[in-house]
């Protein structure tokens, strides 16, 4: 038997959400068709000549070798950054949960990344692995590693990855401790009483349970992967070298903001967009039906 | 209330109305830490010197950020007075016809004595139009020089002069690796002291219609012959390790005074500080050129930043602006902006003072940026530059620069490349700007 509660007004029920669908709409939706609409069109920097010129800055954009393989760097970027700051958060996570004496110093600890800025993070990363006077790169060098992300594209996604992973995982680690504290004792109990090692109870007890957890953080990890780590690219590496790192929304916000190149950089948020209304659809699609809530 | 405190409101009213009277000027620009200081001496000394006028300097982040705010103020409606910009966005200011007011103009109409000639001409060329119209007025200029570590010299058996071309350039990298020097050379600002002064000290076009002052139908042609042995050379370079990159801005610099790197090349502007850090003798050059190259070493080009003025103000402001503008260009104030910032100075005569003072026998090197910018007459070449959507264009150039260097690439195609890409951009700025 379903449980409603039914609100008998009219009007009511569109008042209370009223407020929240306004900032949706002022916030989000408006500045998403303004996008819209100026994708299609070709501004000066201030604004003082437009025109309309239809599906020409998605042409541009798609015969732009370089843009294509931005989408490849995204793509690599994004597995990574979400897959391994899941990994190591739920690492973290389960550690964490296990822990008797000072488990709030370590909880409260693994949390603060998460109030740092982006940019903050970024520039953080970067002086620890400068390539001349970072302390890090001075380790390295010693360990006989050519560090030099100035040139190494590799080596400047790595550090990319390293420093927009090191800022989510506090954020997941939340989520999933609280997932973790939701897990009543006695299944587990029962499960070691039945002979189950600490690796089986996890496999079959404990991670299935945190599968809508898990699910959430996915798909709020490649919308962070996607669209909020443009600050720490920005601090680091700047899209460079040769741009290794330079994804899809970093190029919208250096066109954009930096450029003052209004046309490109909408069609380029338009498109980014779609891809991220796609992989939500995905994911729920296929995704969820893995999921045991 | 007591008769006192409503005396002291209407005391308060009225001083406040008088001060009102002032015309107030907003100054936006991008001056942080000790010029942002210097900077409000410069106001505080006009506001000073009269009653009618009020500048009123506000810090709006770096360059691209104020310039974004002045952009996103203008379409909402209130832009600043004044703009401080950088030299890559000349372009989109000038294009922006109807954004801004022309400072000959400007200067015309409220009758302000001006002789656009008191300007250094390497310095006013950047900012003219093709018929030598001043379109902004010149503020903190540098240009690129060149770094030698004497001691490293030293100690490799050099003779710690500093090598006047490439060619000797080579040689003493040669010699200074051997003395196990870990960074021979590193530079800053790679497509402002590589392709953007490489070309004009070397006489060559960066683009067509005179590097895109005289039309935005301009093309790049910065992968000429020349153009990619330079490249070339400097990717030999790298391979021997001779030539360490260490990014896109002046990230170069702290390479040089700490000792690591023996050679730079960067902006003049880095003088203070490479002065305040390094542990030894140190000496400031004019650029490498190439020998090969006829007509070379012709003369630097600028970097930097210049006040724009915003149209659609009122004609008192406007007056306001022009003595702000006559009194910025005294020499006094230059000669003081000059010594405390090291920019170089905008005017012949403050130039023609600090010489008189003894400032350059005090301060060795501090005369470089000058005598490079005006060592001939500029050309078209050497001018200046003006392309559309530049932040993007640069950006593009550096790409191709640092896959060569990170030897992915080779300098011909890379350079190619760069040039294709390029003038993409500058056709949709062209687009995007049809009159």
């Amino acid at each position: 038997m379903e449980k409603r509660v039914v609100f008998r007004s009219a009007w009511l029920p569109y008042a209370l959400v009223a407020p929240q669908i306004a900032v949706t709409i002022v916030f989000f939706f408006w500045p998403a068709v303004q996008a819209f609409w100026f994708s299609f069109q070709i501004q000066d920097a201030f604004g003082l000549r437009t025109e309309f010129v239809g599906l020409q800055n998605f042409g541009v954009l798609f015969h732009d070798q370089n843009y294509l393989r931005s989408f490849q760097i995204t793509a690599m970027f994004s597995v990574l950054v979400a897959g391994s700051g899941i990994a190591i958060s739920l690492l973290l996570a389960t550690m964490a949960d296990r822990v008797v004496r000072g488990a709030l110093a370590y909880k409260t600890l693994l949390i603060w990344p998460y109030a740092v800025a982006p940019a903050v993070a970024g520039v953080l990363w970067a002086f620890l692995f400068a390539p001349s006077v970072g302390i890090v790169t001075y380790a390295l060098r010693r360990a006989g590693v050519d560090w030099d992300w100035a040139l190494q594209g590799d080596q400047a996604m790595l550090l990319v990855v390293v420093a927009a992973t090191w800022k989510q995982i506090s954020y997941n680690f939340l989520f999933f401790l609280a997932g973790l504290q939701s897990i009543p004792r006695s299944l587990i109990e029962a499960a070691a009483i039945d002979g189950a090692g600490p690796a089986r109870r996890f496999w079959t007890i404990v991670f299935p349970l945190l599968s809508p957890t898990t699910f959430f953080l996915l798909v709020v990890n490649i919308v962070y992967a996607f669209f909020e780590t443009f600050g720490v690219i920005d601090a680091i590496t700047g899209g460079g070298p040769a741009g290794a790192t330079n994804i899809l929304v970093y190029k919208v916000y250096y066109d954009g903001v930096k450029a003052a190149d209004l046309g490109g950089s909408s069609a380029q948020s338009v498109i980014l967009m779609i891809i991220v209304v796609a992989l939500t659809v995905v994911q729920f699609r296929f995704v969820e039906r893995k999921v045991q809530y | 209330m007591s008769f006192k405190k409503i005396a002291a409101v209407v005391g308060a009213c009225l001083i406040s109305s008088t001060a009102l009277a002032q015309v107030e000027i907003q100054w936006w620009h991008s001056m942080s830490g000790a010029l942002n200081d210097r900077l409000n001496d410069i106001a505080n000394g006009f506001n000073s010197s009269q009653k009618e006028y009020k500048i009123v300097p506000v810090y709006k982040g770096q360059y691209p950020e104020s310039m974004t705010a002045a952009i996103a103020a203008f379409r909402a409606g209130n832009a600043p007075h004044i703009l401080q910009v950088f030299e890559v966005g000349t372009a989109t200011m000038m294009a922006a016809k109807g954004a801004i007011k022309p400072v000959y103009q400007m200067m015309k109409e409220a009758g302000e004595p001006f002789d656009a000639k008191a300007y250094l001409p390497a310095v006013a060329g950047y900012y003219t139009d093709s018929k030598g119209n001043m379109l902004s007025m010149p503020f903190n200029s540098s240009t690129t020089v060149f770094y030698v570590n004497k001691d490293a010299f030293k100690k490799a058996g050099l003779d710690g002069s500093a090598p006047k071309t490439w060619k000797e350039f080579a040689t003493a990298a040669a010699k200074l690796k051997a003395s196990g020097q870990q960074c021979v050379y590193t530079t800053g600002w790679p497509s402002w002291v590589h392709v953007e002064n490489f070309s004009a000290w070397h006489n060559l076009p960066i683009g067509t219609k005179e590097n895109g002052i005289a039309g935005t139908d301009t093309e790049f042609k910065i992968n000429s012959p020349q153009h990619v042995k330079h490249i070339e050379m400097l990717a030999d370079f790298a391979k021997k390790g001779l030539f360490t990159y260490s990014g896109r801005k002046n990230e170069a610099e702290a390479r040089f005074f700490s000792g690591e790197c023996a050679m730079l090349t960067s902006s003049s502007g880095a003088q203070a500080n490479i002065r305040r850090n390094a542990k030894f003798d140190f000496s400031v050059n004019f650029l490498p050129y190439h020998d090969e190259i006829k007509g070379a070493p012709q003369n630097s080009i600028i970097g930097g930043a210049t006040l724009w003025v915003m149209n659609g103000k009122k004609a008192n402001e406007y007056k306001g602006i022009t003595k702000f503008f006559s009194y910025l260009s005294t020499t006094p104030v230059q000669v003081q902006w000059a010594e405390a910032t090291g920019y170089v100075p905008i005017t012949n005569a403050a130039f023609e003072a600090m010489k008189k003072e003894g400032y350059y026998e005090k301060v060795p090197g501090a005369d470089i940026a000058v005598r490079q910018l005006s060592n001939k007459t500029p050309t078209a070449n050497s001018k200046g530059l003006r392309f559309g959507n530049y932040v993007q264009g640069r950006e593009v150039i550096e790409e191709e620069m640092e896959a060569v260097f990170a030897g992915k690439k080779e300098a011909k195609p890379a350079m190619d490349e760069a040039v294709r890409r390029a003038n993409e951009i500058l056709r949709r700025f062209e687009a995007a700007n049809k009159t």
